[in-house]
This record gives structure tokens, C-alpha cells and sequence, in this order.
């Protein structure tokens, strides 16, 4: 099977649409087609990736949980706004630690997580084969 | 009157829109994503003078759910699901900017 650069892009805040939980489950599918995944967290999607998130009063899955599964699908590339964290007083700190284990490097354990400029993601996005945002 | 907010202001005008309406005697109560704009960032000035006069609100629930517990702004007051009806009790009209 050939195989593509996928990036997706993640914009919007968890829980109050279903826009969060639809991107990914669309990333495991794709990962699962052992495609080159990359995601991003911009704008209101860096609260998709906040620690200490607790969905016990809302009654809704706390799907948080399942970005730490993405590593081991081989997706490692996550990139995160620096400016869209800023604006929201938001630090790396306050991120889920999401990591993967590198084959190349004995598997040690790694970040996936990378703090990335607005112009760093539009250079990003221009060596994609596609693009989607959610 | 109770103006409730479930949009968040990075991504939608709604909070902006319900402040240029709102009256002396309003309160506004954030949910779902509107709890957003009970953190402090760069939009926190919106709501800074009505919260330290007692006049904002947000859902803990979705506080919690969104792990920005500890970002609350000063002076916004946090109300459960049930604090939530005795609002809408106790103010007798809501708008819902949705």
C-alpha cells in the first residue's frame, strides 16, 4: 500500500462539539493504515490535549485517555502552537506528557510533542500529501 | 437577567455579543465551551470588572471536564448543575447566546 502524509488539525475545544473526538478517530484509522500521521493542536485545540481533564459531572466519555494510545500506532509527530498556547496562558506544563518508544534508539522513551511557531506549521503543512481540519 | 454563554471567545463572538446587551442588572454564566472564557488568557479583560462585582458564573462540571480548574480567573464564582437551576430560578428570564 502506498503510503501519504496525513496532518491533521486540530482547532477546536473538547466536549462542547463532537469535532475532537471525530479527528481522532479518524487518526487511529488512518494510523492504522500505517500512514505517515502528523497532528496538530492549534487555536482552541490545545485544550484537547489538557492534563487533569475530569468528565465525571458532564456524563460524557473522557476521551483524553486515548491520545496516550497514538504512540504506540507509531504516531510521534505532535505539534502544538506556541502562539495558540500563549494566548490561552497555557505552557507545555500544563500538556497531557504524550511520548512514544523509539525502535531506532533501543526504544527509549521519547516526547512526541513538539511547541512548533505559526510560520515552523505552515512549512509543516506544506510537505503534506493532505491536509485535514477538524 | 441571566445570560448563559457556552461558546468559547477565541472562537466565536457570542460572549462579545452578550456583553454589548447586557444591563446593571445581568449575570452571566459560562458552560460547555464558554467555561473557556473563565480562564485566564489574553481575553480575560472582557469579563474582569463584571466578575469583581459578583456577576459571573461558570459550571464547575465543565470547568473539570476541560482540566482548567486551577486557570479559574479572580472572582468568578463556580456553581454546580444544581446552583445552575437556582440561578435560572432565582433571575426568572435567560437568553441563550448559542
Amino acid at each position: 500500500m502506498s503510503t501519504k502524509k496525513f496532518i491533521y488539525l486540530n482547532r477546536k475545544a473538547p466536549y462542547g462539539t463532537v469535532y475532537a473526538l471525530e479527528s481522532l478517530e479518524v487518526v487511529l484509522i488512518a494510523a492504522a493504515f500505517e500512514q505517515d500521521v502528523s497532528l496538530a493542536f492549534i487555536d482552541d485545540g490545545v485544550y484537547q490535549i489538557i492534563k487533569g481533564q475530569n468528565t465525571d459531572g458532564i456524563g460524557m466519555k473522557n476521551f483524553s485517555k486515548t491520545y496516550h494510545a497514538l504512540g504506540d500506532y507509531d504516531v510521534n509527530k505532535i505539534y502544538v502552537s506556541a502562539e495558540s498556547l500563549e494566548e490561552r496562558g497555557l505552557s507545555v506544563d500544563d500538556l497531557m506528557p504524550l511520548t512514544y518508544e523509539d525502535e531506532d534508539d533501543d526504544w527509549a522513551e521519547k516526547t512526541s510533542i513538539k511547541i512548533i511557531s505559526n510560520v515552523q506549521l505552515t512549512k509543516i503543512m506544506s510537505e503534506q500529501d493532505v491536509c485535514l481540519s477538524f | 437577567m441571566l445570560h448563559i454563554v457556552n461558546k468559547s471567545s477565541f472562537e466565536r463572538n457570542s460572549l462579545k455579543s452578550c456583553l454589548n446587551t447586557i444591563d446593571d442588572t445581568s449575570i452571566i454564566l459560562l458552560i460547555e465551551d464558554g467555561v473557556i472564557s473563565a480562564a485566564n488568557n489574553v481575553n480575560s479583560y472582557m469579563l474582569a470588572d463584571l466578575a469583581a462585582d459578583s456577576r459571573v458564573f461558570a459550571l464547575q462540571e465543565d470547568i473539570d471536564a476541560r482540566g482548567i480548574s486551577s486557570k479559574v480567573a479572580d472572582n468568578i464564582k463556580l456553581v454546580d448543575y444544581a446552583g445552575f437551576v437556582d440561578l435560572v430560578v432565582e433571575q426568572g428570564t435567560a437568553v441563550s447566546w448559542v
